[in-house]
C-alpha cells in the first residue's frame, strides 16, 4: 500500500518492509540499497546493462535499477539475500549455486557476483540443463569486468551436473 | 591442531577458496559503496562541460541557497598543494582558471539525499569562454602549451648496437590504438569521516592506500598521521584506481561540514574522472636477414596523455624499452614520446605501454613473415628471446625468459572444431544477421612481454608484519585487495610456512603498517607476497630457537620443513604454529627488489627493469566479411608465471586478461570528438560478454623466478599483452584486409 507522504510497503524477500519518506523517483535499487539495508543489489552503471542490481519481481528477472520502488508495492521481490528461498541451502547459509561460485573460482572482485547469483538461479530455475550457447545467452546482460567469464561458466555447468544427480 | 604429516591443502599450490568468496555470493561483502553512516551526506562533483576553456567566474550561490545542501567547495577552500598526481603534480584538487579536459572538476557539493547533491551540482553556475581544444596528438608538441609544464610530458630515445644497420628485407607499417577504459565494475566511491579533531579518515577502494595518502595530506594541508586511508571493498581496478580521483572532494566537504560524506560517481562520470590506456600511433621499420633473423628494429611512438601527466612518465619508458616484443635484436632505434592534449587524461590500465607496442610488433613480425615468405610462428620461435640475451636498454635479460615455450604452448592446442550451424556461433549471434557464404575462418599468433614491478629506480618496496601467537597468524600488508586474490595468496604463503591454516590478514589501512606499493604492475605477489614470506620465515626462525630450547636440544639439530619445526632425531616434530603456543612471536618487514637505474635520456640505456614475464596468445575467429562481424571462437595462451601460488586465481587472471584483449581488438573504445568524449556508457562503449567470449584453454610455464616467493612472477597484466594482437592477426588472416588499428570495426572490415 501507499500513502500520499511518501511511505509505502514493499515484499522482499518474503518480508512486509516499510518505505517512509521516500522520495517517489527514487529506483528500487535505491530503495533496497540507501533504505531497506539491503546492499546485495549492485550500482555499476544504474542504466539497465550491466545486470549487477538484478533481482526477481514476481518471478522475473530485472535491472533494479530500472524499476521504480514505488510501483513494485504490491510484488513479490527477491534480492541476493534471499536465494535461500528459491533453491535449498547448505549448513553455511549458501546455495548450491552461491557454493559453486566460490569453490570454481568464479569471484574475483565480486561487484558483479550478487546480480549473477540472482540471474543464474532464474537461469537453471527456467533451463534447469541449458546448453552452453543457452547459459551464455541468459547470462550475457551481466557483465563482468574481472573473470572473462570462464569460471562462470564452469560454476554453472557444477551446479547443473550436481543437480542432475 | 595442524596436521604435521603433510603439507596443509590450503598451503601454496593449491586452488584455495578465496576468504572473501562468501561475503560476496551472499550480499554482504562491504563495498566502497555500500558504506553507510547515519549522519551521512552525499557528495556530487560539478564538472566542466567542454575539453578546454577559461573560467571566468563560478557562482555556488544558487547551490548553496537549495534546501538539503550543505556545502559547496571550489580551489579557493582547498588548503594545502592545489595540485596532485601519481608521479608529476600538475593536476588541480579544482580547476581554477582553465580547464583542460571534459568533466574536469570545478566544484564539489555535499547535500543530504544524492539526487539533491546532483541537482545542487547542476545549479552551480560556471562561466566558461571556450579555448580551441588540442586534440591531435600528433601536432600537440607544435601547438601553444595547455599547461604551465608544456605539451610534452616526456621524450625516450633509445640508440642500440649499430643504428646504422640495414637488412635484406625491410618491412614497415604505421598502427594505431584507441582508448581503452578498465571499465571496473565498481564506480570510484568512498566514505570520509571527520574525526573532530582536525583528522580525517577516509574509507575507499583504491590500488595504492599509501600513495592515495601522501597526496590527498598535501592537498589538506595535514600531516600525514592525521589523513588516514583505509581499503574499503574494491570492485576492481585495473590501473583506473591508481590516480586520485574524489578523494581531496570527499575529505574536504567532510571537513568543511563535520560530517560523513559519501561520494560515488555514476557510470558516465566514471568515464570522465578517471585515467585510460593511452592511444598510440606507432610507425615501424623491421629489417632482417634473408633467413629472417631481427638486424633492426625501428619505431617511432607517439602516445596521447590528455590533460595531465599521471603515470604517462613510465608508460612511454614501457612502450619504448618493449617497443621490439621479445626477440633477439641486435640493433635499435626507439623514439617514444607521451604529449599533452585536451583529450581524456590517460595514465595505468593493464599492460601500460607495453600493450600499444605489442600490437605494433607484431603486426610487423606478421608481415615480415611474409615477405619472408616465413611461418610467422617460424619467424618467432626463430628470433625468440631467451635468458642471456640484451633488452634495447643494453640490460642482460638475466631472470627465466621461455619465449620459445610460451609460443610452443600455445600452438600445440588442436584446433577448435569447424563452425557449427548453431546461431550462437555466427558473427553477430543469433540475430541472423552474417551469411553462411561470407563467412572466414582465420587463425593469428602474438607474443609480448612487459616488466614486473616499477621500474627505473622508483621507490618499490612492500611492509608486511606477521604475528604468531597461540598457533594463531595474524599479518598485517596493505596490498589492495582489488579483486586479483593477495587476500587469498597471502593466507596461503603464512600457512605453507608456519603450518596453519589459522591466519587472519587485517584489512589494509595506512595506519597500522607501512607502504605495499601499489596492485599494478603485476607486482603484487612478486613484492608483498615476498614480504610476507619473509616476515612469516622470520617468525618461524623465531619459533625454531624457541623450540630447540624448550626441548633441550642444539638450534643446529632442529630444522624447518614444510611448515614444521623438525629435529634430526624425530623428538621434535610439531607445525610451526603450535610449536611454543605460549609465546609471540612477531617480525616486521620491508622488502625491496634489486636496484634499477633510469634510462640514459640521450641513449635509453640503462639496467631499467626488476625481471620480465612472457606470453604467447593464439587466436581463431570467424568473419562475416561483408558485414565486419567478428566471432572471437578460441584463444589459447602459454603463460609464463614462474610458479601458480593458487592454479584457479592464475587462471582467473589469465581468462579475464584475455577478456580485456578482446574487447580491445574488436569491441572497445572511448570514442572522442575534439576532446568531448562521445560514449561514456556501458550502452555505447561496449565490453565483451559471456557470448562475446571465446572459449579459452591455457598452458601454464612453470619455471621458477628466483626473486619471487616460492618462484611466482606476475600474471596480472601478460594475458592482456599480446591477445589483442593475436585476435587482429586472426582477422586479417581470415579477411586479407592490412587492419593497422585496433578496435577493428565492422566498417574497417566491411568498407575497407
Amino acid at each position: 500500500m501507499s500513502s500520499s507522504d511518501g511511505t509505502y510497503q514493499l515484499t522482499v524477500n518474503g518480508e512486509q518492509r516499510t518505505v517512509d519518506s521516500s522520495w517517489i523517483g527514487e529506483s528500487l535499487l535505491y530503495v533496497l540499497r540507501e533504505r531497506l539495508g539491503l546492499p546485495g543489489a549492485k550500482n555499476a552503471c544504474e542504466q539497465g546493462e550491466c545486470g549487477s542490481c538484478s533481482v526477481l519481481v514476481d518471478g522475473v528477472l530485472v535491472c533494479s535499477c530500472l524499476e521504480l520502488a514505488a510501483a513494485a508495492v504490491g510484488t513479490d521481490i527477491v534480492t541476493v539475500e534471499g536465494v535461500g528461498e528459491l533453491s535449498p541451502v547448505d549448513d553455511t547459509g549458501l546455495t548450491d549455486v552461491q557454493r559453486a561460485f566460490v569453490t570454481e573460482g568464479a569471484v574475483q572482485c565480486g561487484f558483479c557476483t550478487p546480480g549473477l547469483i540472482v540471474a543464474v538461479h532464474d537461469l537453471l530455475d527456467r533451463n534447469p540443463e541449458p546448453s552452453t550457447s543457452e547459459m551464455r545467452e541468459a547470462l550475457a546482460g551481466n557483465l563482468c569486468r574481472c573473470t572473462g567469464y570462464g569460471r562462470i561458466e564452469a560454476a554453472v555447468e557444477q551446479v547443473v551436473e550436481v543437480r542432475r544427480g | 591442531m595442524a596436521d604435521t604429516s603433510t603439507r596443509l591443502s590450503s598451503g601454496i599450490g593449491h586452488s584455495v577458496d578465496r576468504p572473501d568468496g562468501v561475503a560476496k555470493v551472499d550480499g554482504s561483502f562491504e563495498f566502497s559503496n555500500d558504506l553507510h553512516h547515519e549522519r551521512m551526506l552525499w557528495g556530487a562533483t560539478v564538472r566542466s562541460p567542454i575539453p578546454h576553456g577559461r573560467i571566468r567566474s563560478v557562482d555556488i550561490g544558487p547551490a548553496l541557497a537549495m534546501p538539503g545542501v550543505a556545502a559547496v567547495v571550489t580551489h579557493e577552500d582547498v588548503p594545502g598543494s592545489p595540485v596532485y598526481g601519481l608521479i608529476t603534480h600538475d593536476q588541480p584538487v579544482f580547476a581554477s582558471e582553465v580547464v583542460r579536459y571534459e568533466g574536469e572538476p570545478i566544484a564539489a557539493v555535499a547535500a543530504d539525499h544524492p539526487d539533491t547533491a546532483r541537482r545542487a551540482a547542476a545549479a552551480v553556475i560556471v562561466d566558461l569562454e571556450p579555448l580551441e581544444p588540442v586534440a591531435d596528438s600528433l601536432t600537440a608538441h607544435e601547438q601553444p602549451p595547455i599547461h604551465p609544464d608544456g605539451n610534452v610530458v616526456r621524450r625516450v630515445p633509445i640508440r642500440f648496437g649499430d643504428v646504422d644497420a640495414v637488412g635484406d628485407v625491410v618491412v614497415e607499417g604505421t598502427y594505431e590504438m584507441g582508448m581503452q577504459d578498465q571499465a571496473f565494475m565498481g564506480p570510484e566511491s568512498g566514505m570520509a569521516v571527520p574525526a573532530g579533531d582536525g583528522s580525517i579518515d577516509l574509507y575507499l577502494g583504491t590500488q595504492w592506500l599509501h600513495e592515495d595518502r601522501d597526496q590527498v595530506a598535501a592537498c589538506l594541508g595535514l600531516d600525514d598521521a592525521d589523513v588516514r586511508l583505509h581499503l574499503a571493498g574494491t570492485g576492481g581496478a585495473f590501473g583506473a584506481r591508481e590516480d586520485v580521483s574524489f578523494h581531496v572532494h570527499a575529505c574536504l566537504l567532510a571537513l568543511h561540514t563535520g560530517r560523513p560524506v559519501k561520494m560515488q560517481y555514476r557510470r558516465d562520470e566514471s568515464f570522465l574522472g578517471h585515467v585510460h590506456r593511452h592511444p598510440a600511433h606507432m610507425v615501424y621499420r623491421h629489417h632482417a636477414t634473408r633467413d629472417g633473423r631481427l638486424v633492426k628494429v625501428e619505431c617511432d611512438v607517439v602516445l596521447d596523455g590528455g590533460a595531465y601527466a599521471s603515470s604517462s612518465f613510465a608508460v612511454v619508458a614501457n612502450a619504448a624499452r618493449f617497443a621490439p616484443g621479445p626477440y633477439k635484436v641486435p640493433n635499435a632505434v626507439v623514439n617514444a614520446s607521451v604529449v599533452r592534449t585536451n583529450n581524456p587524461p590517460c595514465g595505468a590500465m593493464r599492460g601500460f605501454g607495453a600493450v600499444q607496442v605489442c600490437f605494433g610488433h607484431e603486426a610487423q613480425m606478421d608481415k615480415l613473415a611474409a615477405a619472408l615468405d616465413m611461418d610467422p610462428v617460424e619467424l618467432r620461435l626463430l628470433n625468440a628471446m631467451e635468458t642471456g640475451d640484451r633488452m634495447i636498454t643494453g640490460q642482460v635479460v638475466d631472470g627465466v625468459a621461455p619465449v620459445r615455450e610460451c609460443i610452443e604452448a600455445a600452438v600445440a592446442f588442436p584446433m577448435p572444431p569447424e563452425r557449427s550451424d548453431d546461431l550462437f556461433e555466427q558473427p553477430g549471434g543469433a540475430g541472423r544477421t552474417a551469411d553462411d557464404l561470407t563467412i572466414r575462418r582465420g587463425v593469428g599468433v602474438a607474443v609480448g612481454f612487459k616488466n614486473a614491478a616499477f621500474s627505473e629506480g622508483f621507490i618499490d618496496d612492500s611492509h608486511a608484519r606477521c604475528r604468531l601467537e597461540a598457533g594463531k597468524v595474524t599479518l598485517w600488508c596493505a596490498a589492495a585487495e582489488v579483486g586479483q586474490g593477495f587476500v587469498t595468496i597471502a593466507r596461503q604463503i603464512a600457512t605453507e610456512v608456519l603450518g596453519t591454516d589459522e591466519v587472519d590478514l587485517v584489512r589494509a589501512s595506512t595506519v597500522d603498517i607501512g607502504s605495499a606499493g601499489s596492485s599494478s604492475a603485476s607486482r603484487q605477489t612478486y613484492m608483498s607476497g615476498t614480504a610476507v614470506l619473509k616476515a612469516c620465515q622470520e617468525v618461524a626462525e623465531q619459533v625454531r630457537m624457541a623450540a630447540a630450547v624448550r626441548s633441550g636440544l642444539a638450534v643446529e639439530s632442529v630444522g624447518l620443513v614444510d611448515g614444521c619445526v623438525r629435529s634430526l632425531d624425530g623428538s621434535l616434530d610439531l607445525a610451526v604454529a603450535d610449536a611454543a603456543p605460549d609465546e609471540r612471536f612477531e617480525a616486521d618487514v620491508r622488502h625491496m627488489h634489486r636496484d634499477t637505474f633510469p634510462l640514459d635520456p640521450e641513449t635509453g640505456q640503462g639496467d631499467s627493469d626488476v625481471t620480465w614475464i612472457f606470453a604467447a596468445h593464439r587466436a581463431v575467429v570467424d568473419v562475416d566479411v561483408e558485414l565486419g562481424l567478428v566471432n572471437v571462437v578460441e584463444v589459447t595462451t602459454g603463460q609464463d608465471i614462474g610458479r601458480a601460488l593458487n592454479p584457479l586465481h592464475v587462471i582467473g587472471q589469465i581468462e579475464g586478461g584475455i577478456s580485456q584483449g578482446v574487447g580491445l581488438a574488436v569491441m572497445e573504445e572511448i570514442v572522442t570528438d575534439n576532446g568531448i568524449v562521445r560514449n561514456p556508457s556501458f550502452t555505447d562503449y561496449l565490453l565483451p560478454t559471456m557470448v562475446d567470449m571465446p572459449d579459452v584453454r591455457i598452458a601454464l610455464i612453470e619455471q621458477p623466478e628466483e626473486g619471487g616467493p616460492f618462484g611466482a612472477k606476475g600474471v596480472g597484466e601478460t594475458p592482456s599483452l599480446s591477445s589483442t594482437p593475436a585476435v587482429a592477426a586472426a582477422v586479417r588472416a581470415a579477411t586479407g584486409l592490412d587492419l593497422p588499428r585496433v578496435p577493428i570495426r565492422p566498417q574497417d572490415v566491411a568498407l575497407p
